[in-house]
C-alpha cells in the first residue's frame, strides 16, 4: 500500500486520443475498402481474362490507409514524445510509473492471448480436423478414402476432389526438421540461436544500466537491434525458400497458412520489438537517456523482447520440429 | 397409460374438428416423440424442469417473505449479520449434490445418442443452400427435398396459411419402421443442421466433414423438421418431412424411385422445340432459381447477380452450362438436382427470357455429353 | 488541478477526466441500446404474423445480426465501462483513471467502429446477415462484401476494449486510497477488476478469429474451408472461446451493481462478501472450460462433450452461492423499495430464471432439443435484459443523483419499472413456449402453430421499448430539473462514492482519503 502520497499526474486534455481514433479509422476504412476492391477484381479478372491486375494505387481505399497511417505514426509520435517529456519534468510520481508497467505488462499477456489463438488453430487442425477428414465415413464418402493423415499433407482434399484445377495445393516439402545431419542449413535453428542470443544481450544492457554503465549499456542494446535485424532478414529469406523452393504458400492449405500466419505475426512482432529497442537506443545514444532508476520506456522494450523469443520458442517446437 | 389416453383424446379431438389437424397453436413444452431417445431426452427434460422449479419456489419464496416481514414501513430493525461459514458451506455443496444427481441420467442419454454403430440403412444427408439431398447408400436412389410449391405460393399472399405451411415439402424422406437408420450428415456450401423433433435428431451439417446420426421408428408415421442452423437467405424455408413406412412399402418405394430415375434417363435422349423448352424452363426457373435471380431476372445487387443482360447467359453456353450443372461461389450445382431436360429446359429459357434474345436452344442430350465430358 | 471542466466542444472530445468519459460511454451506449432497440422491433414486427409483410428474408437476416451485435457490443459493454469509468475510482478514492489520455482514446473509437458498422446497412450487398456468432463459412466465403469493414469495426473495438481494461485493472491495482485493502473494495470493483481480466484474456482471441476470416476472404488461406485442410468447426471453437466468456462480461459488473444496492435499500451490510468474490473469481475461471456447451450438436467426441456438459452445469454452483447470497442479505433487513432496488429485485429474480434455463441448455442430450431454437432466445434474453439492462438502469437510477446533484421522480421511476417489467415478460417468456414447440430461431417466417406466442412477444417488445423511450425522458428530466439531492441520498448506503458532495465534484481525492 502507498504510504506517503505524492500527487497523482491527471495530464491536461488532450487532442492526441481523438486524433488518434480518427487515424486509426482512417487507416482501417481505408484498408477495407483496399480489400474488397483487389478481392472484386480478382473476381473480374476470373470472369474476363482481358483484364489486366490493378497496380496498387488503382485501388479505392489506398489514399486513406496511408493518410490515415502516416497520421497515427505522427500521433503515436508525438503521444510518446509527450510523455517523455512529461517524465523528464518530474511530473510522474512512483505511483504513475506503476501504471504504466501495468499497462505494459498486460498489453502483452493481451498478445500472448492473440497468438494463443493461432498456436490453438494450428493444435486443432492437426489434432482434430485432420483425423475427421481421414476418419472412415468422412474419407470414404467424401474423399474416396484418398486422404491420409501426414504433416505435411501430400495432397489437400480439394486436390483429393478436384486434381489439377484445384485451388488449394500441397506444398513439395515441409520446412521441418530434417535431422542433425542438415542443421547447418536449417535456418530455424539459426534463427533460435540469434534470438535466444539476443534475449541474452538485452539483459546484458539492462544489469549495465542498472549499474549505471551508459557505455556498455549502449554497447549491448546496439548489438541486440543488430540480432533483431539478422533475424529479420534470415527470415525473409527464408519466406523465399519457402516460396521458391518448397512450395509453400497461403493457399497451399492447412500446412501453408499455418506457418505463414503463425511465423508472419512473429516477423511482425519482432519488427515492431526491433524498431522499439531502435527508439530506446537512439534516445540513450543521442540525448542521454534512462538512469538505472528510470528506464522504463527501455524496461518495457525489452519484456516485448522476451515475449518475442518466448514466441518464437513456441513456433520452433510447434511449427518446426513438430512440423 | 396416461399417454395413451391424451393420444386418443387428441384423434377423438382431430375427428371431430376437421381443420386443427395436429396442430396445437398453445403448444408449450417439448413431445414426447416417437424414439426411445427422444422419449428418453423428453423424460430428462422435464426432470430438470421440475427440479428448477423446486428451487425456484424455494428462493423466491423467501425472497417475498422477507420483502413482506422485513419491509421497513413495518417498523422493523435490520440487524447486522454478514456472515456464516456454515450457511455458504450448506448452498455450495447442496446444488453441487443436485447437479451430479441430473449428471447421471444425461450422461446415460448421451451415450444412447452416440451410439451409431450396428445400423441397417445408411443414409447421406447432404444439406444445400436451402434443400436437402437425400441418398440412400448403395441402394442407387438419390433425390433432393424442396419446400413445396403450396407454401411457397403462401409466403407473400394475404390469405390463411395451411396447417404444414413452411412443414411441407415435395420429396419426403422415406424410411422403414424397426431399422436403425444411421444418418450421414453433410453440407455442400455453409453449415446446416438436420432436425426433426420428434425422432429428437439433430446434427449439424458441416462442409467437408460428415457427422452421424441414428433413429430407429418402431410404428408408422409421418413427422417434420426444419433446417436448425443459420443458412444464409431461405434459412427458414428448407424443412425436413420423415415418412416412416413398414418395411414391405419401403421396398416398392424404392423400387418406384428406381424406375423414375430410368425413365428421366430416357426422356433425356429426346429433341424439344424451342417453345416446348421454355415453358418447362420458365416452370423450373421459377421453382428453383427465382429465390436469387429472382422472377424478373435482376437479382439482388451485391449478393446474386441479374440473368438479364448476364455475359455468362449471353456468352459461351459450355461456360452457362457448367455454371448451372456446377454452381459457383453462393450458387448450388444443379446438375444432379434437375434432370437433363430440365437442366437443358432452364438454360434455354435464361438465354431467351428477360430480353437476353440469344435465340439458340440447349438440348437435353448437350446436358448428358456435357456430364459425360467430365 | 483545481480547474473544472473546460468549456464548450472541446470538454467532450479532449478530455481527460474519468467522469466526462464515464458520461459519454454511458450516452453511447444509451444511444446504441435504441439502435438496437429498433432493430429488434423490426424483428418483432415481422414476426407478428405468419408470412412475409414487412422485410424480405435477407434483410430480416441483416436485422437479427445487428440487432445482437449492437446490443452486446454497443449496449451493454460500454454502459458497463462508463459505470467503471464513473464509480471505480470514486468507489476506492482515486484521483482519476490509471492512464487518463488512453481512456479518451478507448472511447473515441467507440463511435468510429460503430459508425463504420452502421454504414454497412447501406452498402451494396447489405449488412452482415449471418448473426453474430458469424459462423463461417457463411461469413466467408458466401458473405455480402460488407464482412471486411465487420471484421476491422471488431478490431478496432477489440482493440478499444483493451485498452479499457487494462486501464481499469492498473486502476484498481494501483490508486486505491492507503487502507483500502483489496478485501474491503466494494464487489462492484472487485467485479469489474474480474471482468476486465477476462477482456484482455479473450478479446484479442476474438481479433485473432476475425483476422483469419480476413485472410481467408481476401488472402487464399483455408482456416475454415475443408478444401484446403481446414474446418468450419475451428471457427466456432476459437469464437466460443472468446464468445463465452464474453457472456459473462456482460454480467459479472451486473452482479457487482446489485451487490451494492441491495444492502443499501436492505439497511444491511452485503452477505457473505468474501464468498462473492471468490464466486465471482470461480465463474471466470470456469467460463474458460465451458465454451463448446453452444456446440453440442456439432458433432464433439463423446467424451469432449461429456466434459464440457459437466463443465458447464458447475457454473451453477458459484452463481448460486450469489443468489443464495442477495436472499441472505435482504433477510431480516429494513427494506425499501425505490427504483433501484426494484430493478435489482427483478434482476434477481428473472436472471435465476434465466439462470435455470441456461441450466437445462446444459444438459447436453436435450440441448439437442433446445439448441437454435426460441428457447435459447428465451434464455438469453432473460439473462440479458433483466440481467444485463436491468443492472445497468438500476445503477442509472443509484448513482443518477450523485452524477448530477438531482434526484429523479421517484413515481415516474418507479411507473419505468413497471412498465418495463411487465413488457420484459410478455415479450421474452412466451419464447420459452415457442421454443420449445420447436421454433427454430433466426427464422423470418414461421408455421402457424407458432402464431400465437409471436404475436404476443411483438406487442410486448413494442411495450417494453415505450418504457425505454420514458426512461430517456426521466434522465433528461433529471438533469434539466430534477430536486437537489443530498449527499448521501440513499439513507443506507455507505461507501467513498457517497462521502463527496452531490454532485460529485470534476475531481474526487486529490488527496486520498483514509480508509480504516
Ligand atoms: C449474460 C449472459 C449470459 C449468462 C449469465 C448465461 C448463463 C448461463 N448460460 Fe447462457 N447464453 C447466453 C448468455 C448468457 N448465459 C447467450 C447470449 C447465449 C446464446 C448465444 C447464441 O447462440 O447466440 C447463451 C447460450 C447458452 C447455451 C447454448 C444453447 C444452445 O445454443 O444450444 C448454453 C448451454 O449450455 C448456456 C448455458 C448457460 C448456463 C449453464 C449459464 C449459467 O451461468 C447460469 C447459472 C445460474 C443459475 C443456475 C441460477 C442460479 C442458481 C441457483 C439458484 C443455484 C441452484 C441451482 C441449481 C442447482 C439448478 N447458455
Ligand atoms: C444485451 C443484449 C440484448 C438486448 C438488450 C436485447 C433486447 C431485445 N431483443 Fe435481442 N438478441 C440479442 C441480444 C439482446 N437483445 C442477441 C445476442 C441475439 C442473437 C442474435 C443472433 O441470432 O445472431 C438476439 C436476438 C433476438 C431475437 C431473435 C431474432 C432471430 O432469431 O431471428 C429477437 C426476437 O424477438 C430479439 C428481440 C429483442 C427485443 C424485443 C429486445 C428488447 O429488449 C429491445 C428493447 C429496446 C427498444 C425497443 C429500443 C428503445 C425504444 C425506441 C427506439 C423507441 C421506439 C419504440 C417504441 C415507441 C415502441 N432479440
Ligand atoms: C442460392 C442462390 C442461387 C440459386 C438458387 C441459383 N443461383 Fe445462379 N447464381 C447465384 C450466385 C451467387 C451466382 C454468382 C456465382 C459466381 O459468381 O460464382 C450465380 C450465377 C449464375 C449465373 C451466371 C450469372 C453471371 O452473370 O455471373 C447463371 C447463368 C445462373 N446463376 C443460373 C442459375 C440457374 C439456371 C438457377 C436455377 C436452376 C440458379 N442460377 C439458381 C446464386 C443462385
Ligand atoms: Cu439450412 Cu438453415
Ligand atoms: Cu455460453
Amino acid at each position: 500500500m502507498e504510504t506517503k502520497h505524492e500527487a497523482y499526474y491527471v495530464p491536461e486534455q488532450s487532442k492526441l486520443p481523438l486524433w488518434a481514433s480518427i487515424s486509426l479509422f482512417l487507416t482501417v476504412f481505408g484498408l477495407a475498402n483496399l480489400f474488397n476492391s483487389i478481392s472484386a477484381h480478382k473476381k473480374a479478372m476470373l470472369a474476363d481474362s482481358s483484364l489486366a491486375p490493378l497496380g496498387m494505387f488503382g485501388h479505392d481505399g489506398i489514399y486513406f490507409v496511408i493518410c490515415g497511417f502516416i497520421m497515427f505514426c505522427f500521433v503515436l509520435y508525438t503521444w510518446f514524445g509527450q510523455a517523455i517529456d512529461e517524465n523528464i519534468r518530474g511530473l510522474n510520481s512512483a505511483q504513475l510509473k506503476r501504471s504504466y508497467v501495468w499497462g505494459m505488462g498486460w498489453f502483452i499477456f493481451s498478445e500472448v492471448m492473440f497468438f494463443s489463438a493461432f498456436f490453438g488453430a494450428l493444435w486443432y487442425l492437426r489434432n482434430i480436423s485432420f483425423p475427421h477428414l481421414a476418419d472412415a465415413s468422412t474419407n470414404d464418402i467424401l474423399y474416396n478414402g484418398n486422404i491420409e493423415v501426414e504433416w505435411p499433407p501430400a495432397q489437400t482434399p480439394d486436390q483429393i476432389v478436384n486434381g489439377d484445377s484445384a485451388s488449394f495445393v500441397a506444398p513439395d516439402k515441409g520446412m521441418g526438421w530434417a535431422g542433425w545431419g542438415h542443421v547447418a542449413k536449417w535456418l530455424p535453428f539459426w534463427n533460435t540461436v540469434i534470438l535466444l542470443t539476443s534475449s541474452v544481450t538485452v539483459h546484458i544492457a539492462h544489469v549495465a544500466l542498472l549499474k549505471n554503465n551508459k557505455k556498455t549499456f549502449n554497447l549491448w542494446l546496439g548489438i541486440t537491434v543488430a540480432l533483431g535485424i539478422i533475424f529479420l532478414g534470415f527470415q525473409a529469406f527464408e519466406y523465399y525458400e519457402a516460396v521458391h523452393h518448397y512450395g509453400i504458400k497461403l493457399h497451399s492449405g492447412a500446412y501453408g497458412f499455418t506457418f505463414f500466419m503463425l511465423t508472419g505475426f512473429h516477423g511482425m512482432h519482432v519488427f515492431m520489438g526491433t524498431f522499439m529497442l531502435l527508439v530506446q537506443w537512439l534516445r540513450s545514444v543521442t540525448k542521454g537517456h534512462f538512469t538505472h532508476d528510470d528506464c522504463f520506456g527501455f524496461e518495457a522494450s525489452s519484456w516485448y523482447w522476451h515475449f518475442v523469443d518466448v514466441v518464437w520458442l513456441g513456433l520452433f517446437i510447434f511449427v518446426y520440429i513438430l512440423g | 397409460m396416461l399417454s395413451i389416453f391424451k393420444r386418443s383424446l387428441a384423434l377423438l379431438l382431430a375427428a371431430s374438428l376437421p381443420v386443427a389437424a395436429e396442430i396445437d397453436p398453445w403448444q408449450y413444452n417439448l413431445t414426447e416423440g416417437v424414439t426411445s431417445v427422444s422419449q428418453n431426452v423428453y423424460g430428462l427434460h422435464m426432470f430438470i424442469f421440475y427440479i428448477c422449479c423446486i428451487i425456484g419456489v424455494i428462493v423466491f419464496g423467501a425472497m417475498f417473505v422477507s420483502m413482506y416481514l422485513h419491509r421497513k414501513s413495518r417498523g422493523v430493525e435490520a440487524s447486522q449479520f454478514h456472515e456464516s461459514v456454515k450457511l455458504e458451506l450448506v448452498w455450495t455443496i447442496v446444488p453441487a449434490l443436485i447437479l451430479i444427481g441430473m449428471a447421471f441420467p444425461a450422461t446415460k442419454s448421451l451415450m444412447e445418442i452416440y451410439d451409431t454403430d450396428n445400423a441397417e440403412l445408411d443414409i447421406i444427408v447432404t444439406g444445400h443452400q436451402w434443400k436437402w439431398q437425400y441418398e440412400y447408400r448403395g441402394e442407387g436412389v438419390s433425390f433432393f427435398s424442396n419446400l413445396s410449391q403450396k407454401s411457397k405460393d403462401q409466403i407473400y399472399s394475404a390469405d390463411a396459411k395451411s396447417d404444414d405451411y413452411l412443414l411441407d415439402v415435395d420429396n419426403p424422406l422415406v424410411i422403414p419402421t424397426g431399422t436403425k437408420v444411421r444418418f450421414l450428415v453433410t453440407a455442400a456450401d455453409v453449415i446446416h443442421s438436420w432436425w426433426v423433433p420428434e425422432l429428437a435428431v439433430k446434427r449439424d451439417a458441416i462442409p467437408g466433414y460428415i457427422n452421424e446420426a441414428w433413429t430407429k421408428v418402431d410404428e408408422p408415421g409421418h413427422f417434420v423438421g426444419q433446417c436448425a442452423e443459420l443458412c444464409g437467405k431461405d434459412h427458414g424455408f428448407m424443412p425436413i418431412e420423415v415418412k416412416v413406412v413398414s418395411p414391405e412399402e419401403f421396398e416398392s418405394w424404392l423400387g418406384e424411385k428406381r424406375a423414375e430415375a430410368a425413365a428421366i434417363a430416357e426422356a433425356a435422349k429426346q429433341t424439344f422445340t424451342i417453345d416446348q423448352l421454355l415453358e418447362e424452363g420458365k416452370v423450373v426457373y421459377d421453382t428453383y432459381c427465382a429465390a436469387c435471380h429472382q422472377a424478373n431476372g435482376q437479382g439482388v445487387p451485391g449478393a446474386f447477380p441479374a440473368i438479364a443482360g448476364s455475359p455468362i447467359a449471353m456468352g459461351d453456353v459450355g461456360l452457362h452450362m457448367d455454371r448451372v450443372l456446377n454452381g459457383g461461389v453462393g450458387m448450388p450445382p444443379f446438375g444432379e438436382q434437375l434432370t437433363p431436360v430440365q437442366s437443358a429446359a432452364v438454360i434455354t429459357y435464361q438465354r431467351n427470357a428477360f430480353g437476353n434474345n440469344m435465340g439458340d436452344i440447349v438440348q437435353p442430350v448437350d446436358v448428358v455429353q456435357y456430364q459425360q465430358g467430365q | 488541478m483545481a480547474h473544472g471542466p473546460a468549456k464548450g466542444f472541446s470538454r467532450w472530445l479532449y478530455t481527460t477526466n474519468h467522469k466526462d468519459i464515464g458520461s459519454m460511454y454511458l450516452w453511447f451506449s444509451f444511444a446504441m441500446f435504441f439502435l438496437g432497440g429498433i432493430f429488434a422491433l423490426v424483428i418483432r414486427a415481422e414476426l407478428f404474423q405468419p408470412g412475409m409483410q414487412i422485410v424480405d428474408p435477407n434483410f430480416f437476416n441483416q436485422m437479427t445480426t445487428m440487432h445482437g451485435l449492437v446490443m452486446v457490443f454497443g449496449a451493454v459493454m460500454p454502459a458497463f465501462v462508463g459505470l467503471a469509468n464513473w464509480m471505480v475510482p470514486m468507489m476506492i478514492g482515486a484521483p482519476d483513471m490509471a492512464l487518463p489520455r488512453m481512456n479518451n482514446w478507448s472511447f473515441w473509437i467507440l463511435p468510429f467502429a460503430f459508425a463504420m458498422l452502421a454504414s454497412t446497412l447501406f452498402m451494396e450487398g447489405g449488412a452482415p446477415n449471418f448473426g453474430w456468432t458469424f459462423y463461417a463459412p457463411l461469413s466467408t466465403t458466401y458473405a455480402p462484401a460488407s464482412v471486411t469493414f465487420f471484421i476491422f469495426a471488431v478490431h478496432i473495438m477489440g482493440a478499444s476494449s483493451i485498452m479499457g481494461s487494462i486501464n481499469i485493472i492498473a486502476t484498481i491495482l494501483n490508486m486505491r486510497a492507503p487502507g483500502m485493502t483489496l478485501m474491503k473494495m466494494p464487489l462492484f470493483v472487485w467485479t469489474w477488476l474480474i471482468t476486465a481480466y477476462l477482456l484482455i484474456a479473450v478479446m484479442p482471441v476474438l481479433a485473432g478469429v476475425v483476422t483469419m476470416m480476413l485472410m481467408d476472404i481476401h488472402f487464399g488461406t483455408s482456416f475454415f474451408d475443408a478444401a484446403g485442410g481446414g474446418d468450419p468447426v475451428l471457427f466456432q471453437h476459437v469464437f466460443w472461446f472468446f464468445g463465452h466468456p464474453e457472456v459473462y462480461i456482460m454480467i459479472l459488473p451486473a452482479f457487482g451493481v446489485v451487490s451494492a444496492i441491495i444492502p443499501t435499500f436492505a439497511r444491511k451490510p452485503l452477505f457473505g462478501y468474501s464468498s462473492m468474490v471468490y464466486a465471482t473469481a470461480s465463474i471466470a475461471f470456469l467460463s474458460f472450460i465451458v465454451w463448446a456447451h453452444h456446440m453440442f450438436t456439432v458433432g464433439i467426441p463423446l467424451l469432449g462433450e461429456l466434459f464440457f456438459m459437466y463443465a458447464t452445469m458447475l457454473i451453477a454452483v458459484p452463481t448460486g452461492v450469489k443468489v443464495f447470497n442477495w436472499v441472505t442479505t435482504m433477510w431480516k433487513g429494513a427494506m425499501t423499495f425505490e427504483t433501484p432496488m426494484l430493478f435489482s429485485i427483478a434482476f434477481v429474480i428473472l436472471f435465476t430464471i434465466g439462470g435455470f434455463s441456461g441450466l437445462m441448455l446444459a444438459i447436453a442430450p436435450v440441448d439437442f432439443q433446445y439448441h437454435d431454437t426460441y428457447f435459447v432466445v428465451a434464455h438469453f434474453h432473460y439473462v440479458l435484459v433483466p440481467g444485463a439492462i436491468f443492472s445497468i438502469t438500476a445503477a442509472v437510477y443509484y448513482w443518477l443523483p450523485k452524477w448530477c446533484g438531482k434526484m429523479y421522480d421517484e413515481t415516474l421511476g418507479k411507473t419505468h419499472f413497471w412498465l418495463a417489467f411487465a413488457g420484459l415478460n410478455i415479450t421474452f417468456f412466451p419464447m420459452h413456449f415457442s421454443g420449445l414447440a420447436y421454433m427454430p430461431r433466426r427464422i423470418p417466417d414461421y408455421n402457424v402453430a407458432f402464431a400465437n406466442w409471436n404475436m404476443i412477444s411483438s406487442v410486448g417488445a413494442f411495450l417494453f421499448g415505450a418504457a425505454q423511450v420514458l426512461f430517456l425522458y426521466i434522465i433528461i428530466r433529471t438533469i434539466v430539473s430534477g430536486k437537489k439531492a443530498t449527499d448521501q441520498v440513499w439513507e443506507g448506503a455507505t461507501g467513498l462514492e457517497w462521502s463527496v458532495p452531490s454532485p460529485a465534484p470534476y475531481h474526487t481525492f486529490s488527496t486520498p482519503p483514509e480508509v480504516k
